[in-house]
């Protein structure tokens, strides 16, 4: 064991991966794992607990890891995280429970992330326990939307007694997990395993039920849901508002995504969805998406795949593996640059011009503010765009619940501790109420909103008797 | 899984189907329409809803098979089968109110959708002309349907085969060219038709309503495939629309974006076809 290096975990050769849809980090044996967790000091002060948005008991179930105690790890991190498998590959560790490390500060932090996936990823092979459900209440929850925060919820609330239903516009459950986090970071499978578990549980998912379009949030309360969860997430797509926007061959990133995960059009014409994709993508943005979608467009066939980003690479705001990833694979990154036109060839996108940014003073943000340097435009050929720059909140609810307060921007507002929307028996979590965030919080406030309804749900229950 | 309840053939390759969907048939308006996905490996094909019975829970679909998926469910999906995802009703419900005279042109399949409008605007009491046309005799359907919900209905065909020789913008043209007050017109049909439709009403300043089928995934506003431009701004058909004013929509890049995907769909079909045709050499 070397107390100065993480033990890495092998990976698929970037040469080889860029032509497959598979899993990139193939996981730890128990043995990396072990000596992985001996690295932890087992620090009296576990600041990585605080950093944990679910407060995971991390120096515990690393202690169990060592010992060879498996199931024990997983049943510990399980007691407040219910998605370990999607959490140890997709949560920005660097920034959360590795970020404040105390073997970070002089060494590379525990591998915290990749110790979780190891738990998952063993109880997955070795067959887990159930959980443990309270016998069924009266009650009856309403949770619309299945991506993380949802789940989360459904399934807190059904370990209470509660029973729970799902509704969810597309023909799978899973949300962002679903259709746009990729396949070769996210297996399908994995997510799929998770949500057969709530089923197991009794939560009852009914799916292709659009909210607001078949019925509202008030339709759902008269027909007898004492409370419902709004967690529908941040499906918006954001324009550049830029000329030539409209072209063919400007993809969304959540319309490149779905097409090519939900749909699976990277087995086209095995599958009947198409998605086209030219020799040289440019993908806008600088966060987990745009990588996604950049280091798709490999795997689609792109001979080139050009990040472009308006800030410099210290503010790219994707997680550090998943950069670091996109540069094995040969994604270039074109910083401080941003689109200002599309430039067209017979209807169709042939490439962007882009102006050259400086950093100028921070902004509210904290970051600094990138600013366009006079004059420095140029043009990058290419044959699809895809522009990656964020989603807003989702309009169906919001627009068609009454009484419902939103911010500005037209997310909820619901209280941070609680989910308490502005309606009664109404609470909401995720990306619906905080803009685009993580997994991880989204999962947050579905836990905390499954305790404030279980109250409410008592105090409903103790004023009828 | 939703059934098919029944399946009747319009003409060639333009098939009906009503679908058990009671809790959309309970609320589905016209104008608005449903996606489907036939089976696993199925794409998301959206339609409009034609119908909607709250008594049998039957939603009506009318489905030219131009491509792989539509092909496909001509060929293989019968009374008594079941799709796999049924999702609506989606979109924006038509504005019905009683507006004075209406024309509502329909051209191709076009007629479908336009159905429903007519008929509700009809009840709202307006004074209905309809205008329906298609290529030829063969490819014009309910007419009958159609003509029990106009005051008067022109029939055209582009080769004179049934009805009027000529496009369904001449009549609409003459119409509104003469004194008869015309208040609101609404086209549904192929895109240069609406575009046409559209130059002639301009003319005149009748206010027409047009309904765009562009490429689609969801369907509820999160991928922006369906994006059209209306009055300069982008505009998602699925949740803004499908209805917009015609007079600011920009046709020409509607239909570029519609053939975005055409080499891959003919290689679908293609595919499709060949495959099918090794079937039936194995079952001889
Ligand atoms: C490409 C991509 C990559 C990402 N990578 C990461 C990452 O690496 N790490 C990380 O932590 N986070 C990542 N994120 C962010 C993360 O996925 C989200 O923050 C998280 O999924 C939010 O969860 P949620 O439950 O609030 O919403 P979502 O996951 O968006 O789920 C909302 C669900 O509600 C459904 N819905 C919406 N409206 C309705 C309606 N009217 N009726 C019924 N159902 C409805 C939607 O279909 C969806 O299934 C990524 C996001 C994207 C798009
Ligand atoms: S179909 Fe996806 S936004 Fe309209």
């Amino acid at each position: 064991m070397s107390r100065q290096k993480q033990t890495p975990m092998r990976q698929q050769n970037p040469q080889i991966r860029i032509h497959n849809f598979d899993e990139v980090p193939l996981g730890y044996s128990e043995e990396e794992a072990m000596i992985e967790a001996e690295r932890c000091l087992q620090c009296p002060t576990a600041p990585c607990v605080q950093g944990c948005p679910v407060s995971v008991d991390i120096p515990r179930f690393i202690e169990h890891i060592k010992n060879r105690r498996f199931s024990e790890a997983i049943a510990t991190i399980k007691e407040t995280n219910s998605l370990p498998a999607v959490c140890g590959r997709v949560c920005p560790q660097e920034s959360q429970c590795q970020g404040v490390c105390t073997l970070g500060i002089r060494f590379e932090p525990v591998a915290i992330g990749k110790l979780e996936r190891f738990c998952a990823d063993w109880e997955a092979q070795h067959g887990g326990a159930t959980h443990q459900v309270l016998p069924t209440k009266e009650q009856h929850v309403a949770v619309i939307g299945a991506g993380p925060s949802g789940l989360t919820a459904a399934g807190d609330l059904r370990k209470k007694g509660y029973q729970v239903t799902m509704f969810e516009l597309f023909h799978v459950a899973g949300g962002v997990l679903m259709y746009g986090i990729p396949e070769f970071r996210l297996p399908k499978e994995i997510v799929q395993r998770e949500i057969s578990a709530l089923k197991a549980m009794g939560v009852k998912i009914e799916l292709n039920k659009v909210v607001g379009q078949l019925y509202t949030v008030d339709d759902l309360m008269s027909q007898g849901y004492d409370a419902v969860f709004i967690g529908t997430g941040a499906g918006l797509p954001r324009f550049l508002g830029i000329p030539g926007e409209n072209l063919n061959g400007v993809y969304t990133a959540n319309e490149f995504l779905t097409r090519t995960n939900l749909m699976r059009a990277f087995l086209f014409p095995e599958y009947d969805t198409p998605i086209k994709v030219g020799k040289r993508v440019i993908t806008v943005g600088g966060g987990n998406v745009a990588m996604d979608s950049a280091r798709t467009a490999l795997r689609l066939g792109a001979e080139e795949s050009i990040i472009v980003y308006r800030r410099s690479e210290q503010e790219l705001p994707a997680r550090a593996e998943e950069v670091e990833h996109a540069k094995e694979e040969g994604v270039k990154f074109q910083l401080l640059t941003n689109p200002v036109r599309f430039v067209e060839k017979d209807g169709a996108i042939a490439g962007a011009e882009c102006i050259r940014m400086e950093l100028g003073e921070p902004d509210e943000s904290g970051r600094r503010r990138p600013v366009p340097i006079e004059g420095s435009e140029f043009v990058i050929d290419a044959d699809t765009v895809v522009i990656a720059i964020g989603n807003g909140p989702h309009p169906l609810v919001p627009r068609t619940t009454p009484g419902l307060d939103l911010t500005r921007r037209g997310n909820i507002v619901a209280d941070p501790d609680t989910g308490q929307t502005s309606r009664e028996g109404v609470f909401a979590g995720g990306d619906i109420v905080t803009g685009a965030a993580t997994v991880i919080q989204a999962m947050g406030a579905g836990k905390r909103a499954a305790v404030a309804i279980d109250h409410y749900l008592q105090e409903k229950r103790a004023g009828k008797e | 899984m939703y059934k098919i309840l029944s399946k009747r053939t319009l003409g060639p390759q333009i098939r009906e189907y009503i679908v058990e969907a009671p809790e959309i048939a309970r609320v589905a308006k016209s104008g608005q329409f449903i996606v489907l996905r036939l089976h696993e490996r199925g794409e998301r094909v959206p339609l409009t809803i034609v119908d909607a019975d709250t008594r049998t829970g039957g939603v009506t679909i009318v489905v030219q098979e131009v491509g792989k998926s539509t092909r496909e469910m001509g060929d293989h999906f019968a009374a008594g089968d079941d799709i796999l995802d049924f999702v609506g009703p989606l979109g924006v419900p038509s504005e019905i109110e009683n507006y004075g005279t209406v024309i509502c042109v329909g051209g191709g399949l076009g007629i479908a959708p336009l159905y429903p409008i007519t008929r509700d605007l009809k009840k709202a009491g307006n004074t209905v002309i309809g205008i329906i046309g298609a290529r030829n005799k063969d490819l014009l359907f309910y007419i009958d349907q159609m003509d029990s919900v106009c005051d008067e209905l022109i029939v055209m065909t582009d080769d004179g085969s049934n009805g009027n020789k000529g496009f369904v913008s001449n009549p609409l043209h003459d119409i509104i060219a003469s004194d008869r007050e015309v208040n609101r017109v609404w086209a549904i049909g192929p895109g240069i038709m609406m575009k046409v439709a559209c130059n002639v009403t301009r003319e005149f300043s009748v206010p027409t309503v047009v309904s765009l089928n562009s490429i689609m995934i969801d369907g509820t506003g999160m991928c922006g495939g369906c994006r059209v431009e209306v009055g300069g701004e982008a505009k998602f058909a699925c949740v803004d629309g499908p209805e917009f004013d015609g007079h600011k929509v920009n046709f020409d890049l509607l239909m570029s974006r519609q053939r975005f995907y055409h080499e891959e769909e003919s290689c679908a079909l293609e595919r499709y076809l060949a495959s099918e045709k090794k079937e039936e050499g194995a079952l001889v």
